[in-house]
């Protein structure tokens, strides 16, 4: 289209989604850089892979090579572009980009079962791991030594820890578990900070004491994640159900139990909204309503392609009675973007506050990108708050 | 051959009960849950002129049995809410599931399955009916948080 001014404009189709296939097997786990121009993934081996954006394309640059054990967790510090990696050989190591290669220095995390999960402080100078030795590890570096410590996280963990996240304050540290618990615990090092200032999960927070511990949700809590304020936490759990709760003097949970598969991971992407994905392949979203403690279902967040209806003849109709004892004309293809169940979610652009961007990958191979301004104007009846 | 001459009681022994990091779940109070009320539902059962069979359902949906320690509540609790599965007629199946919320139909899958452990006579077919109506009031969902309670009916 040419405007009078004879200049040559070009409308640019937003997509609401936007899916790129790596690899054949599942992405075990994915972290971004700070300028989401390369990631870093784990292609369900030892290894840890990173690729760079190119135009439409994906090169790889690096293959990070140093763990004995399928890679479980990565995390990528934005400001001081370290990577951490841990793996199920019990071991973390933190990459540091020296010229064009990552070079890793070994973390003793001081466990005996496999690491599981491993995420930064908002401030990047520690980061804690979670493991199937039934405690965390928060580790910190100490100057004197030039050598990570860790410090563990033991009471009242009775099982695996499958997922954390980090509270903005740098101290407070949600973390899910096997033992069918959401707990918020305090990972304040004195070492490294100050003494935060009080929140609304309280105000002493030693070393590993515990903010808030959930009851009410059975299975095992998969995905957990603090709101950009850090007054809310929500987690998803094994029995199907995604439970938000509110830190105040007696903290206020709610919890909603959904007619499908369970979800794997969650985030906030504003104060009230949230977006979960698991085991259904698609991303759905949920809406908080703190004046009534309520947790609502928002909409499945998947526009799937318009299939066409084909008639069907009475001999296929019958031949569907005799295999499957019903009529029914749905054949048993996954109309979502993504062909397996999706394992992490990540905010791309816009923080949990006001994300515009995120990105969810699978045990498909694949990743798929989300513009959720798109995605609210091609759904009605969706309302993002 | 050679003969076993040393002990095998070793094999008999459950090593886990002597793992000090075992799992053990919260005991809740499970004393005053005696199930639902037998003598209630009997009579909206069998109350004339109309049975009353929608209140029966959710008469024997009450006071489910979940921490009871004594299995024989248990037992009794579950063979209650066959007896009103097996009263109502094939047609009002989905009303009566209809007339369940959230967590009425989650208790009446935990019944469902509990039932299908024990099949009787017809029981699997009058289930299986109940089955398909629940699960399309309850998704998938309600089957999962079936199989993940650790406390059940």
């Amino acid at each position: 289209m040419i405007d009078s001014g004879g200049v040559l404009c070009v409308f640019l189709e937003e997509a609401a989604m936007s899916y790129h296939s790596f690899l054949l097997e599942p992405i075990s786990c994915h972290a971004w850089n700070k300028d989401r121009t390369q990631i870093a993934l784990c292609p369900n081996n030892h290894e840890v892979h990173i690729y760079k954006k190119d135009g439409n394309n994906w090169s790889k640059i690096h293959v990070l090579k140093e763990h004995n054990g399928q890679v479980t967790g990565i995390d990528w510090a934005p400001e001081s572009n370290r990577i951490v990696t841990c793996g199920t050989d019990r071991n973390a190591y933190v990459w540091t980009l020296k010229g064009d290669a990552w070079k890793p220095t070994l973390v003793i995390l001081r466990i005996n079962r496999a690491a599981r999960c491993v995420k930064w402080s908002p401030k990047e100078n520690k980061f804690a791991v979670g493991s199937g030795s039934r405690l965390i590890s928060v580790c910190y570096f100490e100057k004197d030594n030039d050598w990570w410590v860790c410090k563990h996280i033991k009471k009242p963990i009775r099982s695996t820890i499958l997922c954390l996240d980090w509270h903005p304050n740098n101290v407070l540290l949600a973390a899910g578990s096997c033992d069918f618990k959401c707990r918020i615990f305090s990972a304040y090092i004195k070492e490294v900070e100050e003494k935060p200032a009080p929140t609304a999960w309280g105000s002493k927070m030693p070393f590993g004491e515990v903010m808030f511990e959930s009851t009410g949700t059975a299975g095992w809590v998969h995905g957990v994640c603090f709101s950009d304020s850090g007054n809310r936490v929500a987690w998803a759990s094994h029995d199907s159900t995604v439970a938000v709760a509110e830190g105040g003097k007696t903290a206020v949970c709610a919890s909603l139990t959904s007619e499908t598969l369970p979800l794997l991971c969650v985030t906030f992407i504003t104060e009230n909204s949230l977006v979960a994905a698991g085991h259904d392949c698609y991303p759905v979203l949920f809406v908080y309503d703190s004046n009534k403690a309520a947790l609502s279902f928002g909409g499945k967040l998947d526009v799937p392609k318009q299939s066409a209806q084909k008639g069907m003849t009475a001999r296929e109709r019958f031949q569907n009675l005799d295999k499957k004892a019903t009529t029914d004309s749905k054949e048993a293809v996954l109309e979502s973007v993504h062909k397996n169940s999706i394992s992490q979610i990540s905010i791309l652009n816009g923080g949990k506050a006001q994300c515009a961007k995120f990105c969810t990958t699978g045990m498909d191979g694949g990743m798929t990108i989300w513009d959720v301004k798109t995605l609210e104007s091609a759904m009605k009846d969706l309302k993002i708050v | 051959m050679s003969k076993n001459t040393v002990s095998d009681r070793f094999r008999k022994v459950d090593v886990d009960e002597y793992d000090e990091n075992k799992f053990v779940d919260e005991e809740d109070g499970g004393e005053n849950q005696l199930g639902p009320d037998e003598a209630e539902v009997d009579s909206l059962i069998r109350s004339y002129p109309f049975r009353n069979l929608m209140g029966a359902l959710q008469a024997v949906l009450k006071n489910p049995p979940i921490n009871a320690k004594n299995q024989n509540v248990k037992d009794r609790a579950e063979g209650l809410v066959l007896k009103v599965l097996s009263s109502f007629k094939a047609s009002d199946i989905e009303k009566a599931v209809q007339s369940l919320d959230k967590t009425g139909v989650d208790l009446l899958m935990k019944y469902i399955y509990k039932g299908f452990e024990k099949p009787s006579d017809n029981s699997s077919a009058i289930l299986l009916q109940w089955h398909e109506k629940a699960l399309s009031a309850g998704g998938v969902g309600s089957i999962v948080r079936v199989l993940t309670a650790r406390k059940t009916v």
